[in-house]
């Protein structure tokens, strides 16, 4: 619905990709680690890949987890806006679709903090 | 000739017609409408503003003396305080990051009422609203002058104390959430500022908000809180009554002004609830001698008074706000899920955050018997054996938030508190991201609004928010330290652990002075 206003009321979005100096903005949570308690906002180049995303970026952020060494990235489940999403590695984020402000969520079934969450 | 004198003085009665109602003056050389363009444009139909009842018969020469009587006094205690090292008397150093959130948080929002009032008192037509809002307007700006004075001497000894009001409210992030919260209704036309100010806030949500921090001050020996608190409660009386008083004239002028009325009460109940998160954990983590636990504040002052208030309120039509059913979930989980975010965020906070101790977690989980040993016990076990081993975890990546409330993104599903909430709107080809499905809600109603939200990660990514002349590609830059300069939060001073503090030493040091020999 609009804004009841006493003039045309439209601006422009306060974050669009173009204030991020070539770099775009994705989310990445990870499911059952309440250690990070929410979800990450990254922000990196399109041009980079799927790969580097996880070994640069996710371990910069979830390295210190004892559970994150111990991940096998043949097994997880991505979710992408809640719905499964299959990443090529090899692949850039511009090439898989992720866009500005796309949500990731990291699902990495067996592994829970031992069963706390944490 | 002499002059015949009438009666030197005025009836009550007489004078508050004068000085009210009698201060109205009609129209004529520019129409209504123009002199108050701000009264139609939100469709609140109004037919009648004599209608309005003042709801206290106060005439400005009653009030100045009023004011001024209890400024004399407020600053008569202000003064033994200080005199007499009434620091020295709190329960614990650590009680002060309650009052660094009362003055970072909560002060500057009194200015933002004090504009408010002012611009709502100059935007209604009616002469009753516009005195009444007038009052209000004084009151708020007295109260965020009183609290700045009354939390000063503090500034004398403590860290974190020293630019709140001035630099911080606007910068640091978790401030964005209070100040978010009124630039929203700031933003909006007048009706809505009262619906959303005067009787959410003031009215509905105010004994969850005002008397936590109050009482909270009174439990740990915090008397010159305490005394802004007395000095202030009789304006929050007339605040309320004022708050009430304007939805019922709402609601009575036009049949039509209901659906927009309780669109206001639902989006303002849910923005209000998110802001007092903070309050929350106000109560079940930061006051050393805590007065009463979260949840058992929102059942007596929500459940039970909140209650009472919309059954009086059910003759107009209108109904309990739907995000209750969620409340009723959250009070459960909130305060618990906000202090982890805030423990693993100590490190960029302007006050010092701590991990609970065994006796404060033993009355977290007689207080929260269905959740806390359950779900936070072990995230806060964790942390304390990290922090044991000299690696007291904080997060190194900036948090995802909430584009309504501007929290991060650290609230659960309502069905499952082991599953952050994730909720996604697009926008004209922008994706947007919401913590719950009240905040979805009201962004998707005014989705314009909201796309300007100024979110401080973002900003920070951005490059907004270092100091001047900054050049964040020289080598070793550290985005950090330069975006802690720029909040003016003095980076190992203010922020981090309790344990180990400036204010935890200095506390010790002072006190052990006061009442030992050595």
């Amino acid at each position: 619905m609009a804004v009841k206003a006493l003039y045309d009321y439209e601006y422009t979005p306060a974050d669009t990709q173009d204030k991020f100096h070539g770099n775009q903005l994705l989310y990445v949570g990870w499911d059952d680690h309440f250690m990070f308690a929410a979800p990450l906002a990254l922000v990196l180049p399109p041009s980079a890949t799927f790969s580097e995303f996880v070994d640069k970026y996710c371990t910069h952020s979830y390295g210190r987890h004892p559970d994150w060494a111990k991940i096998d990235f043949s097994k997880v489940v991505w979710l992408k806006s809640g719905q499964p999403f299959q990443p090529d590695m090899n692949k850039t984020l511009a090439e898989l679709g992720l866009k500005h402000k796309d949500v990731l969520r990291l699902q990495t079934p067996g592994l829970n903090g031992s069963g706390t969450c944490f | 000739m002499d002059m015949k004198a009438n009666k030197t003085k005025l009836g009550l009665k007489e004078k508050y017609a004068h000085m009210t109602r009698g201060l109205d003056w009609e129209t004529t050389y520019q129409p209504k409408e123009k002199v108050f363009p701000q009264a139609t444009f939100e469709g609140i139909k109004v037919h009648d503003w004599d209608k309005w009842e003042d709801p206290f018969r106060l005439t400005m020469d009653a009030y100045w003396k009023y004011q001024a009587e209890k400024e004399r006094k407020l600053y008569a205690v202000l003064d033994a305080f200080a005199q007499n090292n009434g620091h020295l008397g709190i329960t614990d150093a650590r009680y002060l990051s309650a009052v660094k959130l009362f003055l970072t948080g909560i002060s500057p929002l009194e200015y933002m009422a004090h504009r408010g009032f002012a611009a709502a008192g100059r935007n209604f037509p009616g002469v009753g609203p516009r005195v009444a809002c007038l009052m209000q307007s004084i009151d708020e700006v007295r109260h965020a002058q009183t609290q700045i004075h009354a939390m000063s001497n503090y500034n004398k000894f403590y860290e974190g104390f020293h630019a709140g009001a001035t630099n911080q409210i606007e910068r640091v992030w978790y401030l964005s959430v209070p100040k978010s919260f009124f630039d929203d209704a700031f933003s909006a036309g007048p009706f809505e500022w009262m619906i959303a100010i005067g009787f959410s806030f003031e009215y509905v949500l105010t004994n969850l908000l005002f008397v936590p921090f109050m009482s909270g001050a009174a439990y740990n020996g915090d008397m010159a809180t305490v005394t802004f608190g007395f000095s202030a409660q009789s304006d929050e009386a007339r605040h309320m009554t004022l708050g009430l008083e304007c939805i019922k004239f709402m609601l009575e002028q036009d049949p039509d002004n209901l659906p927009i009325v309780q669109k206001w009460i639902d989006k303002w109940a849910w923005r209000g609830i998110r802001v007092l998160s903070l309050v929350a954990t106000m109560m079940d983590y930061m006051l050393p001698k805590r007065v009463m636990s979260w949840k058992e504040a929102w059942e007596i002052y929500f459940e039970q008074n909140g209650g009472a208030l919309f059954n009086d309120l059910a003759k107009y039509g209108i109904k309990v706000p739907d995000c209750i059913t969620q409340c009723t979930v959250d009070k459960e989980h909130l305060s618990h899920q906000l202090w982890l975010t805030l423990c693993t965020h100590g490190h960029a906070m302007g006050l010092h955050t701590w991990l609970p101790n065994a006796e404060e977690m033993g009355w977290l989980s007689a207080k929260y018997p269905n959740t806390f040993d359950k779900y936070y016990r072990p995230r806060f076990d964790k942390l304390r054996e990290m922090a044991d081993k000299g690696e007291r975890f904080y997060t190194n990546t900036l948090p995802m938030l909430c584009q309504v409330c501007q929290i991060p993104m650290l609230f659960t599903e309502p069905d499952d508190p082991t599953k952050i909430c994730y909720r996604e709107s697009d926008y004209k080809g922008e994706k947007y991201h919401t913590c719950s499905d009240g905040c979805k809600h009201i962004f998707d109603d005014e989705p314009e609004k909201y796309i300007q939200s100024w979110l401080p990660v973002h900003q920070i990514y951005q490059g907004n928010c270092w100091p001047e002349g900054t050049d964040p590609t020289v080598e070793g830059f550290d985005p950090l330290a330069k975006y802690l300069e720029w909040c003016r939060i003095e980076n190992g001073k203010d922020n981090g652990d309790y344990e180990g503090s400036g204010d935890q030493a200095n506390f010790a040091a002072w006190r052990g002075v006061a009442i030992q020999n050595t």
